[in-house]
């Protein structure tokens, strides 16, 4: 029991976290038809600059939000100086150019702060276990990812759906020369809406840097688990991003944690336990494509058209 | 009438140059050029098989490197098991290959756009993840080669020359097969769905089937080169499945000349040259490697071939 919910929990914190990613790319990809291998990057840029923030200004706090601004700023640089040229081009051009930028981030970093991982460490505070229900308690820092991550889903949701900037935002996205026409300034609104997708990535990032060590790279693996997501939930839209994110957060989370004893049962220990990581791996592929195979526009296809 | 001839010319100069290679490193003594090119013969095979789909069909797979592993699994694991006979190993390493292309075609080609260059990256994937799991042949570790393929005295794969002429006659095979398949009238299918399915649907061909068999082909081709690079590596990991080998091969045909003939080799060539190049240089390579694509992307529209095109037409 105490197991079960504590991985249900950590399902959740994981899907929360692959949300804040993806948002930004469906964002992105949504609106500018644009698709950002390079989001992995900002989520990395994000995880490295709370880790040199936090040791200089010695607060986790001040580290974190000097962190989300410095990833506000490069992901706005970027799309200035290089990505606003690739609007309107082939998507193949925006893989190839953005899978450079990559490259360059990598290689960056590695530059700048050595090929040795970071570690981003915790305050005191929030290390404490907080009890949940009566006799389980839960670490009060996964609390905290769940509690901001749903605190930034809902400001997102409202920000898009209920605001001046939100509305001009999709009606940018389904009619580009329309609203350029009406007066609105247009280049602005992409450089803002791409600087908000690097701002949630970095924040993925840096909250995820306590967890994991902050290294070269780790923006990849989870840059293709939040395309995956995007896939699933429909391009362009964030309620299917929303639940395609928990959904692939738990399945990954629980796979890992009851495949191996599943798995224990049919098949003889020692292949079991070779088995269930690779199919705990799978898993999330496995549910992609199946639901391409079903229903080819992902679950929930943005109603543009 | 002058641009074909700038770029022909480039490309006759390029195949002239490859042919003579293990001359010059015979007479230079320079061996690891000969190994260094062995290697970009193989990924030039991989790349054009690649462009057949991507640049005549239209089809935008990222995970294309998932038939280097599994032609490459082929040999490695039947060696493993003491089938050392090249008569098998690459038959079974192409018959591998168009089985999972087949497969993987089938439920992908549903989709379009975006998402086929989804789809096949998460199968692509999930190949990487079987090849991760396979304990018995070395899972995460990768699987040593210990002994190359034995073609029965024909040819010697453990001889480096031996083994480069047959590596780029693999590769000038392939294109010339894939010239064939371009002109012929299953090959102008294929071109004409990548430039309007729904009137070549409506004109009555049916598009899913044509761009499967499409699909197979390309894969089949690529299985290949996988069971050459298992040859020339001696040696075969998930690494060679994973995401960013698949962006690799993209690079390269893009580089090249996305839907020409010689522009996948090109590109090939220009890519793994410009990487040791550069690693010579710095060994912070990446750095002006990166930039560099998206300079190319920004203003180097239809790659080297396409750049050739317009210095001869300027």
């Amino acid at each position: 029991m105490l197991l079960v919910v504590e991985q249900f929990l950590n399902g959740l914190q994981f899907g929360l976290l692959l949300f804040l990613l993806a948002a930004g790319l469906t964002l992105v990809f949504g609106i500018m038809d644009l698709v950002n291998l390079a989001h992995g990057s900002l989520y990395m840029m994000g995880a490295y600059f709370a880790a040199t923030f936090a040791a200089w200004t010695g607060s986790f706090l001040a580290g974190a939000l000097l962190a989300l601004g410095a990833t506000l700023i490069l992901g706005i640089v970027l799309e200035m100086s290089a990505l606003r040229h690739l609007y309107g081009r082939d998507h193949l051009d925006h893989v190839l150019a953005t899978f450079g930028l990559i490259l360059f981030f990598n290689e960056a970093v590695r530059l700048i702060w050595g090929p040795a991982g970071l570690a981003l460490p915790l305050p005191a505070w929030l290390t404490v276990p907080v009890p949940i229900l009566p006799g389980i308690h839960y670490p009060a820092y996964r609390l905290a990812i769940i509690v901001v991550a749903l605190l930034v889903a809902l400001l997102l949701y409202l920000g898009v759906m209920r605001t001046r900037i939100g509305m001009l935002i999709r009606a940018g996205a389904s009619n580009r020369e329309m609203i350029g026409a009406l007066g609105i300034n247009i280049k602005l609104l992409y450089t803002l809406v791409f600087g908000l997708g690097a701002a949630l990535a970095g924040l993925a990032g840096l909250m995820q840097a306590p967890i994991l060590t902050v290294q070269i790279g780790m923006g990849e693996n989870i840059l293709i688990l939040a395309f995956v997501i995007i896939v699933i939930g429909g391009i362009g839209s964030i309620r299917g991003a929303f639940l395609a994110a928990i959904f692939v957060g738990m399945i990954d989370t629980l796979g890992r944690a009851f495949l191996p004893n599943l798995l224990r049962q049919v098949l003889s220990g020692a292949a079991a336990s070779t088995a269930a990581p690779a199919l705990s791996s799978m898993l999330i592929y496995l549910l992609m494509a199946i639901v391409l195979v079903v229903r080819p526009e992902g679950l929930f296809p943005a109603n543009r058209r | 009438m002058k641009n074909v001839t700038v770029s022909k010319a480039v490309t006759a100069l390029m195949l002239a140059g490859l042919v003579l290679l293990p001359l010059y490193s015979q007479a230079s003594g320079n061996v690891f050029i000969l190994t260094l090119f062995t290697r970009i013969v193989i990924l030039a095979l991989a790349a054009a098989s690649l462009n057949l789909i991507m640049g005549f069909g239209g089809m935008m797979s990222f995970g294309h490197a998932a038939y280097l592993g599994i032609g490459g699994y082929a040999v490695g694991m039947l060696a493993q098991e003491g089938v050392g006979s090249g008569w098998v190993q690459f038959p079974v390493a192409l018959a591998a290959s168009a089985i999972y292309a087949l497969v993987i075609g089938a439920l992908s080609l549903r989709t379009r756009g975006v998402y086929f260059i989804m789809i096949t990256l998460a199968f692509a994937q999930m190949a990487y993840y079987v090849a991760s799991g396979l304990a018995r042949y070395g899972g995460d570790d990768g699987l040593t080669v210990y002994k190359r393929s034995d073609f029965s005295g024909l040819i010697n794969l453990g001889n480096r020359t031996q083994f480069y002429y047959l590596c780029l006659a693999c590769l000038l095979g392939v294109i010339f097969l894939i010239w064939r398949i371009v002109n012929s009238r299953f090959g102008l299918v294929v071109q004409g769905l990548r430039s309007n399915e729904q009137r070549m649907q409506a004109i009555g061909f049916p598009a899913k089937r044509y761009q499967l068999v499409c699909f197979v082909i390309s894969g089949t081709m690529c299985g290949l080169a996988g069971a050459l690079l298992a040859n020339n590596t001696d040696f075969v990991s998930p690494a060679v499945m994973y995401w960013t080998r698949s962006g690799d091969l993209m690079v390269m045909v893009i580089l090249g000349g996305m839907g020409t003939l010689f522009g996948p080799v090109m590109g090939a060539v220009v890519f793994l040259l410009l990487e040791e190049f550069l690693s010579q240089i710095t060994e912070y390579w990446a750095l002006i490697m990166g930039p560099l694509l998206l300079l190319i992307v920004l203003f180097g529209r239809g790659g080297i071939m396409g750049m050739l095109g317009r210095a001869g037409r300027g």
